[in-house]
């Protein structure tokens, strides 16, 4: 019974736990790392003052956005303004239980047969987030900040599903661990038949997370701080910890997906078996990490597109080239002998 | 080229009687006094006669002759001709009992702010004009500001629903889908505006379909003020005009004060004027096209100019103490002369500068998606931007050469070797062209001159104008009387005008100055280039969309400072 108990409730419980912190502050770290590398880039110093070497900045940001003010503007709709902020946390928090950080059971919550589904599915209720909130905070700019983002979010999640639907015809199977281990037997990361996938998926990814240059919906200069605008405090905090969440989840999909999520390079070439004393998950977080590091790339260099433009880029160009892709590999799949 | 004799023989030939049109004799440039009865039809045949063809309206202001003289005031305007490269002054009197004088806007567009300017400062009515409101002060004031009789401690509340809104904001309107379409306030609080603009627009989806400006949130009376001040206090006030190239408005106005005076700065101190403005100049375009592409979600290549600019602020807070604003110049010369290692840090900013604007360029100029956002953004034609009275790069990025520098050289510019650069789109992106390449020209005339920085006095010897030194100023008598009778009543100008020039960093910066023999300045009308330019933008965003207004303010260079004075 005690053993049931443990397996069933506490060691998964523990796992979530242990998954949640971490990601929470390797959200408020990521946040730390963009100003640090954005700084380096443009010929300044960044945060450097609280802690060695700013070290502790994202805690005393953490810090402040808790003990603020936690204002609701008095012409917002109460219910739905508050309703925002846990519309959009709770999905980006939900999807880091089916995405597998290395090859042992300890090492993933858990492992779904339909986790790609699952993670379109729930990552896309944060649009609703998004919207309400923008909506419920009664003022033009978050309005439209909102409108923006959802068409935004959703004409991208459209050539993103197709550029996913090429990875799942390579492995065959919609758990994430199944395909990571597809890779394994194929002994090549999916990136190399399927590079059209994944640079759609990784240009909509960019998309769907709000980033540059697609940061319309927050775009300053334009729309203040768009839907955010009227948010402070922790519900604030609520929209950027699901922002550098989302470029999370985006970035360990694309490692999963494309990049053999844990396996080091060339999985199946002996001689570089030595690159095995890497363990897996190091090698899960380090694909992540040069992901992570392409998005504050990007930040650091592109302008931003106008709105009309990105929406032509995602139905004109993404769409049809994803689209075009996917019945080309699948036909490669379906000859004989087709297997990758 | 026609001569000064030809034009006058062109007007007196359509206008003989004198009694409506007279030219008075000699002065700063060829000025006529016009009976307002006529004035249209005077100002339709200096615009349309081949000889004359004055095609651009630099400046309209009042004056306020009070106790002075009858008719009480003078509606003053400047003309410019592009295509013969002549000036010309019209004074129209105007009385009290009846200030009112016909509108030229159905002639130059450009007079729309400006005769709205002269209005609310003066009182002075202009018939016909579209849309004749206060500009500078707000909905709730009282009286008229530059009036001379118009009491300076005197203060008007502004209550918020007194703000104002225009007319078609207050009706609901649908669009072609019977959708509501909203009234959205850019400003005057929004990151786009960079200091404080308004602008009202009407959103069809985010299609603007109707704008209006609102400026005037930092008026700060400068002309007012410039009245009660000696000629040289005002130098202070001109560095907060357009205040990221505060040099360039001081040596615009030393350069006015001196050509009255009949007096030149000495050598070293022109190539030391020269030097700074240029240097100004790239400062300010590094300003407008940094928080321009900021604007538009670039942020990279704004640090990067800022690197450059925070190297010229520390050379000019070497040489004044003063980094934004820098109350350098004298009239007669320099405030001080430049610290010892001047050479070698503008050579090191002859160095360091370039590789900065190469890195930017790199990034930004073949961007596509840079391209995409500005190229056929706000644009507009030549003939459009001359009646706009547009005036320095915006009016370049339209194909029109005009620049100061070369067409009337002042502080020996004919003697440098620098090229004027256009460009033919008139769009944003055009702009930004030819903004970056005149950083590169600037940066050649600052090496020509630095080769030929001369040695001896910063300002002149002329103790009617300049402070005696210091030290003589407590061991002799003369020196302490000169010392005495230049601070505490200022240096005599002689009575007359004078419109005084130069090429600032976003057009022609204008000074129109009146003595009246005394030693503060009669009147003082500065001409800020980016209130010609300004007056253009709501009519340029039509059809555009939210993003393209903030790509266009950005490119157009609007300073605050400048605008509202």
């Amino acid at each position: 019974m005690n053993e049931l108990l443990w397996t069933y409730v506490g060691w998964p419980l523990l796992k979530i736990l242990v998954i949640l912190l971490a990601l929470v502050l390797l959200a408020a770290y990521l946040s730390w790392f963009e100003r640090k590398l954005l700084a380096y880039m443009q010929i300044r110093l960044g945060p450097n003052r609280v802690g060695p070497k700013g070290w502790l900045q994202p805690i005393a940001d953490a810090l402040k956005l808790f003990v603020k003010e936690d204002l609701t503007p008095g012409f917002a709709e109460k219910f739905v303004f508050l309703l925002g902020p846990v519309l959009i946390i709770v999905p980006a928090l939900v999807v880091f239980s089916v995405i597998p950080f290395g090859p042992s059971p300890h090492l993933f919550i858990t492992d779904v047969n339909i986790g790609v589904l699952f993670i379109l599915a729930v990552s896309s209720i944060g649009v609703y987030g998004i919207i309400l909130g923008g909506w419920a905070s009664n003022n033009k700019f978050s309005l439209m900040g909102g409108l923006r983002s959802a068409a935004q979010m959703i004409s991208y999640e459209v050539p993103m599903g197709f550029s996913v639907v090429t990875v799942l015809i390579l492995a065959k199977s919609l758990s994430l661990v199944r395909i990571v281990e597809a890779q394994k037997q194929a002994g090549l990361w999916f990136v190399f038949p399927g590079f059209v996938a994944f640079l759609v998926y990784f240009i909509c990814g960019v998309a769907e997370t709000n980033r540059n240059p697609f940061d319309l919906p927050e775009a300053e200069s334009e729309l203040v701080a768009g839907y955010h605008t009227e948010y402070s405090g922790m519900k604030f905090a609520f929209y950027f910890l699901a922002e550098y969440a989302n470029m999370v989840v985006v970035s360990s999909l694309a490692t999963v997906m494309f990049f053999g999520g844990w396996l080091r390079p060339f999985p199946n070439v002996s001689a570089l078996a030595f690159l095995d004393v890497i363990p897996p998950l190091v090698w899960f977080l380090l694909k992540v990490a040069f992901f992570l590091f392409l998005y504050i790339w990007f930040r650091g260099t592109f302008p931003r597109y106008r709105f009309d433009q990105l929406m032509g880029i995602g139905w004109k160009v993404l769409l049809p080239v994803s689209l075009v892709n996917l019945l080309v590999v699948a036909y490669f799949v379906s000859l004989p002998g087709g297997q990758v | 080229m026609a001569t000064r004799e030809a034009r006058s023989a062109a007007v007196r030939q359509a206008f003989p009687d004198e009694n409506l049109v007279r030219e008075l004799p000699g002065g700063d440039q060829q000025t006529f006094v016009v009976d307002r009865k006529v004035l249209w039809d005077f100002a339709k045949h200096l615009k349309e006669h081949p000889d004359l063809n004055f095609d651009l309206l630099l400046d309209i202001c009042g004056v306020d002759w009070w106790g002075k003289r009858e008719p009480r005031f003078d509606a003053v305007y400047h003309l410019y001709s592009l295509r013969h490269g002549h000036r010309l002054r019209i004074k129209v009197p105007v009385a009290e009992e009846d200030p009112v004088v016909p509108s030229v806007y159905g002639l130059w567009k450009a007079a729309d702010w400006f005769e709205r300017e002269a209005y609310d400062m003066f009182g002075i009515r202009f018939s016909g004009h579209p849309n004749l409101r206060r500009i500078l002060t707000h909905d709730s004031f009282q009286g008229h500001p530059l009036r001379k009789d118009y009491d300076p401690g005197q203060r008007w509340l502004l209550r918020e629903e007194e703000q104002y809104v225009p007319q078609w904001a207050k009706i609901p309107q649908e669009d072609e889908d019977h959708f509501e379409t909203q009234v959205l306030n850019l400003g005057p609080a929004h990151p786009a505006t960079h200091g404080t603009l308004r602008t009202v627009v009407r959103l069809d989806g985010e299609v603007i379909t109707e704008a209006e400006t609102e400026i005037g949130y930092l008026h700060r009376c400068f002309e007012k003020m410039s009245e009660r001040h000696t000629w040289n206090q005002v130098i202070p006030y001109t560095d907060r005009l357009n205040y990221c190239s505060s040099m360039i408005n001081g040596v615009g106005y030393a350069l006015t004060v001196e050509n009255m005076l009949g007096i030149e700065a000495p050598p070293r101190a022109q190539v030391v004027r020269v030097i700074l403005s240029e240097l100004s100049r790239i400062m300010d375009h590094i300003v407008d096209i940094g928080a321009n592409l900021t604007d538009l979600g670039a942020m990279t290549p704004f640090l990067y100019l800022y690197q450059a600019r925070e190297e010229i602020y520390s050379l000019l807070e070497a040489c004044s103490g003063g980094r934004l604003t820098v109350s350098y110049v004298r009239i007669g010369g320099l405030a001080e002369d430049v610290p010892p290692d001047f050479a070698d840090a503008v050579r090191y900013l002859l160095r360091r500068i370039p590789p900065l604007v190469d890195d930017m360029e790199r990034l930004i100029t073949e961007n596509r998606i840079f391209r995409e956002r500005t190229e056929g953004i706000g644009k507009i034609s030549a003939e459009e931007a001359i009646n706009w009275g547009w005036t320095g790069p915006c009016l370049r990025a339209c194909g029109v050469a005009y620049d100061v520098r070369k067409a009337h050289p002042y502080l020996g510019y004919d003697g440098y070797d620098f090229k004027v650069p256009i460009a033919h789109t008139g769009d944003t992106y055009a702009r930004y062209l030819v903004r970056v390449e005149e950083m590169r020209q600037s940066l050649r005339i600052v090496e020509q001159a630095l080769a030929n920085l001369p040695d001896g006095p910063i300002i002149v010897e002329n103790h009617h104008v300049a402070l005696p030194p210091k030290a003589r100023v407590y061991t002799e008598m003369e020196s302490l009387i000169y010392h005495f009778k230049l601070i505490m009543e200022g240096m005599k100008v002689p009575a007359g005008e004078y419109y005084g020039y130069v090429e600032g960093a976003n057009g022609e910066l204008g000074f129109y100055a009146i003595s009246d023999g005394g030693g503060k300045p009669y009147r003082l009308k500065v001409r800020p280039p980016c209130f010609a330019i300004f007056q253009a933008y709501p009519h340029m965003l039509k059809g555009h969309l939210v993003a393209d207004s903030v790509a266009i303010l950005g490119s157009l260079n609007i300073i605050a400072g400048e605008l509202d004075r």
